[in-house]
């Protein structure tokens, strides 16, 4: 090569140092929601501040902003680095980071207004689905475009997962979101009735297993080898649970509809098939904690590589909770009540924010030449974060079964042994834990934006050069 | 059933599914043999990024069982229940038919305990202590979400024990009301009375409380009410049970009892819907409700 070629880190320092303003501010939602379901008048009577229009706030802000800005930033990362290669477009990445920053900014305008399409993950209105669109379509476009243009011939499997990722999450935006339009901030869904019920779930369910999941198991394929600095366990794993994984999640949605107007036969192929999943989801957990087989003492002393294992560990857990839940018997205990909602936030802050931050922990002295600020405060984030978490999931796994069996007492004469206020108050005190732990997952958060301003401060940005390719097999 | 718009997507949905179990059995089965030989595990060869590297290690076999059981557990699992399109399953099972089996089940056991009293007078099952319980909880499940779990209502939903009662305090009254459910409607008079004229009538209303105020706009206020609401409200202001139309001279005030309250009822009208409950609940349950909510101490004697 003449000149040697750069990789663009630009754009993955971007929305690197986006994940973590965006964390903040999502967890800081979601910390004022729970507090609000403590204590009801924290909405202070004003509409804007009002739990049904700040929550989902929350879960756009954490999904699609800090999840969002992760993704984008190790994809970014993994891709130039896995191929030899410059990202396709400059440009165009440049249009997808700030194309990404107008869609969360739109968001948190027109949400707390109360301008909503009413799908759950999916509120926000028509115009805002098309810049995300374009976004999308965009981002497909530098990624394939990087692999395509790729000096190895092999795909390594963190992009397969990448891959998987943008295209699934392109069909399920543009049919779950297809609307009629009547204002600007205003439109219907295509569907209606049931069907709607069933597009919504199937979008709503497969987002868990592409955004959520497919996307960060691509995260866990590059970070937990190269933190390890060992190879990953096996490919033969990597390739029957990625194959395995991306078709069945597709069908797994109705287990979300149990007991509806829903067919009986769309409930249990759904069911089914959130069953079979336990396998392929753990072909994942193994591959990344197997990696570690012969580095486990790394574990003892490497905070990074701990947010990156335990993170893995909390991906078992939930990935394990969540067919089990989808079981018609359990789910008739189970659904509408917290437990759902401790078993999102295992997957969600155990899962998919501690791999975010440490691959964020691996990435930051990379992209600016530094080394971290202080271990010792990776060390203090990460038992705050997870003493957070467990906090979190077990007062909602308390509060949420005592829920469902209170709902289904019933007395000797058949009536309801408890009227519904008086589950709301026997939560009361699960809440309030609840509330603990996602104040302390926040605290673990904001003590990682010191240490990360420590680490950049000052800093000037790396120019990393490509490497010329190892010779070809 | 109808879940189908014709039989050709039924087998569709079928073969799609069977062919998807099979095909999750072949990717595992492809890709399963054994080690092979001893020594290092070999990696699959390809480097990337300088040292990134995959072993080759055989897929763990308590890992390859785990799967091989789920899919052997949904094949069973969908030849005995719905899921292969409009196959019903070996067991005929549908959620249908179980809430249709719990519900009369339900009925069954728990009839006797309401029929009890259904043929029993108002006023003696109220007083009847076993009753209060039944009916207590009954309105527990029912009725607290609107009127509270100490019957004492909200805005817009009316305290049950204050004697004070829109359609009448009679036991047959109470009972009607739960059954059947009541639709009470205040017209906007805003714009047939003007500004002015809702100001004036306000003050009149307001008199008619016992409330002092603004005796000039209370004097034109009467003219503007003996025009436009004595056909419901009454002549005196007392109301009228046949309409729900409330007694506008007690001093309890279902929207809210500040002028401006009173104004804005005025000026812009209300609906108040309380649902009909004989159809859902049945007539014995009823009947207890009736009496519970007659025992909270509002009522009033049967109507001659």
């Amino acid at each position: 090569m003449a000149k040697s070629e750069t990789y663009n880190y630009k754009v993955v320092r971007q929305f690197a140092l986006m994940t973590l303003v965006w964390g903040v501010v999502g967890m800081l939602v979601g910390v004022i929601i729970a507090a609000q379901l403590c204590w009801p008048a924290l909405n202070f009577d004003v509409p804007w501040l009002s739990f049904g229009r700040l929550r989902p706030l929350h879960t756009n802000a954490v999904i699609f902003a800090f999840g969002g800005c992760g993704l984008f930033a190790t994809s970014y990362y993994v891709v130039q680095r896995t191929c030899h290669t410059r990202l396709f477009s400059d440009a165009l990445a440049s249009f997808t980071f700030w194309g990404w920053q107008a869609v969360i900014v739109l968001a948190a305008i027109t949400l707390p207004l109360g301008i909503t399409s009413s799908k759950e993950y999916a509120e926000l209105e028509w115009p805002i689905d098309i810049l995300i669109t374009l976004v999308w379509v965009s981002y497909a476009v530098v990624f394939f475009g990087t692999i395509v243009k790729r000096r190895i011939k092999h795909i390594y499997v963190a992009n397969w997962f990448f891959g998987a990722f943008i295209l699934t999450i392109a069909i399920l935006h543009l049919v779950n979101s297809a609307a009629i339009p009547a204002t600007l901030t205003k439109s219907y869904s295509a569907y209606a009735g049931v069907q709607d019920a069933m597009v919504q779930w199937w979008y709503g369910h497969n987002a868990v297993g592409f955004f959520l999941t497919a996307g960060f198991l691509g995260m866990m394929y590059y970070f937990i080898p190269k933190q390890a600095g060992r190879p990953v366990y096996s490919y033969r794993l990597s390739i029957v649970h990625f194959w395995a994984l991306i078709f069945t999640y597709i069908w797994a949605g109705p287990h979300h509809l149990h007991y509806t107007a829903l067919p009986n036969w769309t409930q249990s192929l759904g069911m089914v098939m959130s069953v079979i999943l336990l396998a392929p989801s753990w072909g994942g957990m193994i591959n990344g904690i197997m990696t570690l087989s012969g580095a486990w003492h790394k574990l003892r002393t490497d905070p990074v590589l701990r947010f990156l294992v335990v993170s893995v560990s909390f991906y078992g857990m939930s990935t394990f909770e969540g067919p089990m839940m989808s079981i018609k018997t359990v789910n008739a205990l189970s659904h509408y009540t917290d437990w759902t909602i401790g078993h999102v936030h295992s997957g969600a802050l155990g899962w998919v924010a501690f791999v975010t931050m440490g691959c964020l922990y691996y990435l930051i002295p990379r992209l600016y030449g530094r080394e971290l600020y202080s271990l010792k405060l990776v060390e203090t984030h990460f038992w705050v974060s997870t003493l957070g978490i467990v906090l979190y999931i077990t007062s909602m796994w308390v509060a949420g079964i005592m829920q469902g069996l209170m709902w289904r007492a019933v007395n000797d004469d058949g009536t309801l042994t408890y009227a519904f206020i008086e589950t709301v108050k026997a939560m009361h005190p699960f809440y309030i834990i609840r509330l603990l732990g996602g104040v302390m997952f926040l605290g673990g958060t904001l003590i990682m934006c010191y240490n990360v301003y420590r680490t950049i401060a000052g800093s000037k940005p790396v120019i990393a050069s490509v490497p010329v390719p190892a010779a070809a097999h | 059933m109808a879940d189908f718009t014709s039989g050709g997507w039924s087998i569709f949905i079928a073969v799609v599914t069977v062919v998807s179990l099979v095909a999750l059995w072949y990717l595992a089965w492809a890709l399963s043999a054994r080690r092979t030989g001893s020594g290092p595990v070999e990696t699959s060869g390809h480097v990337w990024d300088e040292d990134l590297e995959e072993y080759n290690n055989p897929l763990p076999r308590w890992w390859l069982n785990l799967f091989y059981i789920t899919i052997i557990w949904s094949a069973l699992y969908l030849a005995a229940y719905p899921g292969l399109g409009a196959y019903k399953g070996m067991l005929a099972w549908s959620q249908q038919d179980e809430y249709a089996a719990e519900v009369a089940a339900a009925d069954a056991k728990y009839a006797p305990v309401f029929d009890k009293f259904a043929n029993q007078d108002l006023a003696q099952v109220a007083r009847d202590p076993e009753a209060q319980k039944i009916g207590g909880r009954l309105f527990a499940n029912y009725c607290t979400a609107c009127h509270g779990s100490d019957a004492g209502g909200a805005r817009g939903f009316p305290n049950l024990r204050d004697g004070d009662w829109l359609y009448g305090g009679t036991p047959e009254a109470v009972k009607a009301s739960i059954a059947n459910g009541r639709m009470g409607a205040m017209p906007a008079w805003g714009a047939v009375v003007g500004a002015d004229g809702v100001k004036q009538v306000t003050a009149y209303v307001e008199k008619l409380a016992g409330r002092t105020t603004d005796e000039a706009a209370a004097t034109a206020g009467a003219k503007v009410y003996q025009t436009n609401c004595i056909a419901c409200h009454g002549p005196d202001g007392k109301g009228n049970p046949m309409m729900g139309a409330p007694n506008l001279t007690d001093d309890i005030w279902l929207y809210g009892g500040s002028t401006e309250k009173i104004a804005e009822t005025i000026e812009k009208g209300r609906n108040g819907q309380m649902p009909a409950h004989g159809e859902l609940l049945g007539d014995a349950k009823v009947h207890l409700l009736a009496a519970y909510v007659l025992s909270l101490g509002g009522s009033q004697a049967a109507s001659p």
